[in-house]
Order: structure tokens, then sequence, then C-alpha cells
């Protein structure tokens, strides 16, 4: 492909596009779809067909809109109306309305906070472009950033443009990412891997797929950049199995990309090649640490290794591998079009950039948001969250998932940081915001992170598959007020010993919702003790 | 790819092998598909039995020792199919926990005499938990066969499950 021809493209989509008057683009991400979104999509193209309009009148299927809890959801552009809750009854009247007002009954208001003080960097084009056709992303400038990577700069520029923009990995541990992109391309080998880590098996935690789902071809093109920086050939997609929307969307953007010659040999009529292959998980936590996930993709049992040597060093089948966390290669092609400049003055100066997050539980507004870092973890909840639900207290907002910590009321002014949220014995994590009101129970809740945990080791090393066991049986005797002052005790010591002597972050980790839990709400445990 | 093995006939003349054998062609009967060639057996016939797991260690030349590790090690793959008319999968991922998931399960646990991961006595119902949807927007989730139901409670649940059942009848 000439790199003429990308330009082309892209602008004929853009001059198609102006041609329909209404563009009625519905939500297909698994929220809306469990919602039954997909029939309001049929209905609607019946509808508007049926009426003589669909030359005037376009019926897009589209990513993720952002707002779940009141899916399905539904926009009228170029107005821009959103509706709420949109059921196939409601169809005729939606079509009708358009050569009308909005009907107001099913009208969500886009003025709330939810929506305003969001910063789409990831998700930009997320509810505004058709996932599954390659024309609609071209004609929003994809593919530029691999282009200009490509045809005007050399690895290490690319690599120069990272490291200025201080991009993090969004995987959870936030290492930077041109680091880790100097030690791959630094490293001497006649071949290299980039993965993507897709396996997202934090529970609660749906960002990942809705990337997947609602633009597939950043993620390519993400990946595509990364194997030009650092001198790889091949890349995987790591996705786990239970995602089959994002699996489907993800091979027919992959069969797209080659199709068009945006992967393969010769990109852009350059040296340059680089070819994506797709592997599935098997339903196993544990594959989502780095070592395990090569593992499986190797074909074994995901067992985790012992680090060094990182896989930067010696990963897939032993050659220098580059992984990386989904949301991290989605930021990728805007630094490239932006400049890297650009990315670091968004956000704060140690984390800079946006965080994507699966806002969920006890919030009025629940979906999947983007803010720009820094942004206080009140404004989280109370603004974008719109609060608690039933005129019901806030108690505790977790992060990191079964990895991560509870955190209070009395920290919520804090920024959303990396290392903020670690010296509150959180974790930023991969995105999972779960928000609890007064009638949660605190020791319930790290019982529930403390058998997922138990379940999900893999069994190889001892703390870690005894350690979680133990935990998990005196929590639940905590819970059901058998425990003694002594259990606490015990508890404590042992948390301390799984944390110091597991052999992966899934072991090291596990011990965290108890001991923020215990941090925090201690009165809670106290409370089901026998004096 | 992989040629001093070699290719053995399939198990029997069903013809779902012919999925199984373009998949580890596909990969060029190399040991690194495992996985992959695991997945379609389980599509294919919802399990993985020993005459399945035999076929595949002689085909790709990884022992079978190696094969039952990676078959019992991912949730995914069963050794023995699940053999029920419906299934309701109750998710309990955080979201849907705090909301009530946990509830809903201990009702129809409760209403219809059967835990999670087992199938009823009369072998209608197959119940089982997911870790979590990813619908957390719209907790608590279950999924009744192929239906979906979104901000659930346990009434509702229970009386869709009867009337599925009583359908049957
Ligand atoms: C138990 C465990 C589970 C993990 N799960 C994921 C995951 O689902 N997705 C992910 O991107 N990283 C996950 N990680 C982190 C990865 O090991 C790795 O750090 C990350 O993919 C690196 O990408 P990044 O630098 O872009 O963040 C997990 C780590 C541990 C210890």
């Amino acid at each position: 492909m000439m790199p003429e021809e990308l330009t082309e493209l892209a602008h004929k989509e853009q001059t198609d596009a102006q041609q329909w008057q209404h563009q009625i683009h519905v939500c297909t991400a698994t929220g809306c779809l469990s919602a039954q979104s997909d029939q309001v999509y049929t209905a609607l193209t019946r509808e508007v067909r049926d009426r003589g309009m669909d030359k005037t009148c376009r019926v897009k299927g589209v990513g993720c809109l952002g707002l779940c809890s009141a899916g399905p959801l539904v926009q009228v552009n170029p107005a821009g109306t959103l509706y709420q809750h949109v059921q196939v009854d409601d169809v005729p009247e939606l079509v009708q309305s358009l050569k009308h007002s909005p009907v107001e009954r099913l009208v969500c208001s886009t003025d709330i906070p939810f929506f305003q003080q969001q910063v789409k960097i990831v998700l930009a084009n997320a509810g505004n472009i058709d996932p599954e056709r390659i024309e609609e992303y071209l004609a929003v400038d994809g593919y530029q950033g691999l282009l200009q990577a490509v045809t005007e700069m050399t690895p290490s520029e690319v690599i120069s443009e990272v490291i200025h923009s201080g991009l993090r990995g969004r995987g959870g541990a936030g290492y930077p990412t041109g680091l880790k992109w100097t030690t791959v391309a630094k490293a001497d080998s006649h071949q290299k891997y980039v993965i993507c880590n897709a396996d997202e098996g934090d529970p609660g935690a749906f960002m990942d797929r809705n990337i997947l789902e609602s633009d597939p071809h950043c993620i390519i093109e993400g990946m595509a950049i990364a194997g030009y920086a650092v001198g790889a050939t091949q890349g995987y997609i790591y996705v786990r199995s239970e995602y089959p929307l994002a699996i489907k969307r993800l091979r027919n953007a992959l069969r797209r990309a080659e199709r068009l010659g945006v992967i393969g040999n010769n990109i852009f009529e350059s040296a340059f090649r680089f070819q994506i292959d797709v592997r599935l998980g098997a339903g196993a936590f544990v594959c989502g640490e780095e070592t395990a996930l090569i593992a499986s993709i190797e074909g074994r049992r995901g067992n985790p290794r012992p680090r060094p040597p990182y896989p930067a060093e010696a990963g897939l089948w032993g050659q220098p591998t580059l992984i990386n966390n989904v949301e991290t290669l989605a930021n990728i092609p805007a630094i490239l079009r932006n400049g890297g400049g650009w990315f670091a003055t968004i956000g704060s100066s140690q984390s800079t950039g946006t965080k994507v997050f699966a806002l969920t539980g006890k919030v009025n507004h629940g979906g999947l948001i983007e803010v720009p870092m820094g942004m206080s973890l009140r404004s989280i909840v109370f603004d974008i969250g719109g609060g608690i639900p039933n005129e019901l207290a806030f108690k505790a907002m977790q992060t990191g998932g079964p990895s991560g910590g509870c955190i209070p009321e009395t920290h919520l002014d804090m920024p959303t940081e990396y290392e903020t949220l670690n010296q509150i014995g959180s974790i930023m994590g991969s995105g999972g915001i779960i928000i609890m009101d007064e009638t949660s129970s605190m020791v319930d809740v790290a019982r529930f992170y403390m058998e997922f945990c138990q379940d999900e080791s893999c069994g190889k090393c001892v703390p870690c598959r005894v350690g979680t066991a133990q935990l998990a049986t005196l929590l639940t005797k905590i819970a059901e007020g058998m425990a003694t002052p002594e259990d606490l005790i015990l508890l404590e010591e042992l948390c301390d010993v799984v944390k110091h002597t597991s052999l992966c972050g899934l072991g090291q980790s596990a011990p965290n919702p108890v001991l923020s839990t215990l941090r925090f709400f201690r009165h809670e445990y106290l409370a089901h003790i026998r004096q | 790819m992989k040629t001093d093995i070699a290719r053995i006939p399939p198990p029997s003349d069903d013809k779902r092998w012919r999925i199984i054998d373009t998949t580890m062609r596909r990969y060029g009967y190399d040991s690194h598909c495992l996985i992959e060639t695991l997945h379609s057996v389980q599509e294919a016939f919802g399990s993985l039995d020993d005459q399945a797991m035999h076929y595949i260690s002689a085909t790709l030349g990884v022992p079978l020792s190696q094969i039952y590790g990676v078959a019992t090690f991912y949730h995914l793959f069963t050794l023995k199919p699940r053999e029920a008319h419906h299934t309701c999968v109750i998710c309990v991922g955080t979201s849907c926990h705090i909301k009530g998931g946990a509830t809903i399960l201990s009702a129809i646990e409760k209403t219809f005499r059967v835990k999670a991961g087992q199938t009823t006595a009369d072998g209608t119902l197959y119940l089982q938990t997911a870790r979590c949807l990813g619908s957390c927007g719209l907790a608590p989730v279950v999924v009744l066969n192929e239906e979906t139901l979104s901000k659930a409670n346990q009434n509702n649940v229970i009386q869709r499950i009867q009337e599925i059942i009583r359908h049957d009848a």
C-alpha cells in the first residue's frame, strides 16, 4: 500500500459520511448487547428502510458509548442527542422524531459531569466509528501514526517520542513504556516479538474488552508501531476466550488490515514487515501475568516463572519480547500523531495522559470512563459517577481488583496517580473501580477477593497455594463470627508471609484487599470477633 | 513444521475430527498449538475425553501427561461433558457480588436443589458461576441459556427458570 492511497481512502470516507442527514449510532458493545441493543439495531434499520429514509439516514453499530448502566444507548448525529434505555417499542417514535424534535422521555442529558469531565484519547473513536469497517478508522486519521513512524522516523526516534510522552504501562504496575521499549530494542537478536496483553481477568474490569470491541484497529496500529520501534516482525494478541465479540472484531480487523497492507510485508513500501496472530486464553486469571501468558502462548500450563530474566530479555521462545497492555498500546497511535510533548501536557507530571476506568458498583452513573490522570478520586465518584444511589452513604472505593485495596472517604481528595494510590495501600491496577455504599461489608469484600485468588492460584509456589487457602478460611471464620482475637493476629502474620514470599504478582498482591480493609475498616473486623 | 511423525487416523469417522485436523494443520502440527487444538475439541465435542487426548498426543507428539496437565489447568476445558437441558450462569464478579449476585445464587441453589457447578438430579438445569461477564454496568447479571437477564433479582430469575422448565414439560 502506498502512503497516498491511505490519505485517499480516508478522504473518500470523510466525503461519503457527509452525505447523511442523520446517523443513528447504536451501541453494540457487550454491555448494551446484554440489554438487547442488537434487537434495537435491527428494528431501527428496518424502520428507516420502511419509511424510505435509508438514503438520508444511516443506522450504524458502534462501540461503547460509555454510560453502560443506561443501556441500550442510541445516539443521533450530527445533533448528538443521546437516548437511554431504548427498547424495540420506542423505535418508530424515535425514527419519526428525526423530522421534528427529540423524544424527550428517552433523552439522556449529555450536560452532566459524566460526559463533560471526561477526556478521550483511548476512547476517542469508541461510539463514533463502526469497529467493523477499517475505512471509518482511516477517516479519523487511523494508521497515520504508523505511516509517520515507518516513512519519516527511525525506530529510536519513535522510542524517544514514547519516552517523551511519559506513558506508563496501563496493565497495572505502571512501568514506563519508553524504557521497556528501549530494553527490547537494545536486545541483540534476529527474532523479537510484541505481545498485546488482553487477558483482562480482573473481575469488574472491562476496559480492554471495550477498547477491542469499539476500536480494534488502534491496537493493531499500536502494535505495528511498537514492532517497528523495537525491531520485531511478529506480534501476538492474547485475548481471554470469555470475550467472543472482542475476538470476532479483532480477527475481522486483522483481515481488513492485512488486505489493505497496513500490516504484512513491505508496509508503506518500506522494508518493514509485521504480522499479528491472535491467541486465546482458556480461563485462567494468572495468565495475565506476563511470564504465565508467555507459557500459555507456547501451549503450556500458565505457570509463572521467576524474573529476571524479564521478557524484554528472554520472553516468548526465549527471545526478547515486548509485552504491553491493550490500553497502553491504544495510546501509541495518538502519541505518534500528536507528539509525546502533547501527551505529557495531559494528566499530572508523574502520571501523564488519561486512564480508562470501568466504574461500577453502587454508583448512579456506571460505565466506561476516561479521565485525565490526577483527577481526584472524589470527582470520579461524585461528579463523573454522580454519587451513590438511594441516598446511602459512600463507604469505599475499590481499585486494582484482587491485587488492590479499598479506599475510604477520608482519602478521596487524593489525585489519581500511580504513586498516591500505592501510598494508601491500593494500586492503580488495570482500571476496575467498584464503589461500595454503607451496606457493603468490608470483611465480605476481603473474603470475596481472597476466594478469587485461592481459586486462581496456579499452585506452583507454596505461599500462594496454601497461604491464600488459609487466609480464605480465616476470613470466612471472621465473617461468620467464629473467630477469636488470635485469629486476627494470625491473619495479619499470614498476609505478611504470602506478600513477601510468593513467586509472582498474584500471590504477592493477594493480601492487599485484606491489608487495606484492615487498615481503614478494622472496626468491622473487630465487630465480628468473639471477645 | 513437523515431518517426522507419521499421521495417524482420527479415532472415528465423525466429521468433527476434520475441524480438529484443520486446526493442527494450520499450525504445522507444532506442539505450540496444543491449547488452540484443545479449544477446537472443546468447541466441537463439548469436552476433552481420553480418546481426543490420545489422538492429539500422537498427532502433535506431546506426551499425554502434558496434555492432561494443560487440560486440567485451564477452567474452560472440561474432561466430562456437561449434559443438561438448560444452563444458568450467575455472574459472581465484583459488581454483581456487591449488587446481590450471591443472594441470587443461593436462592437458586435452594429453590432448584442444586449446587453451583452441578446439574439438578433430573438433568434439567446446570448451574454455573462466572467470574465476570463484563456487563458490570447492568449488574447483577444472569445468563439463562442464550438469554441475558440484566439488573436481575432472585424472583425474576427463579420465575424465568420455572417458565423455561415448564415450557419443556
Ligand atoms: C496475577 C496477575 C495478573 C495480571 N493480569 C493482567 C491483565 O489481565 N492484563 C494486563 O495487561 N496485565 C496484567 N498483569 C500485568 C502483566 O504482568 C504485565 O505487567 C503487563 O501486561 C505489562 O504491560 P504494561 O507495561 O503495558 O502495563 C497481571 C499481573 C499479574 C501478577
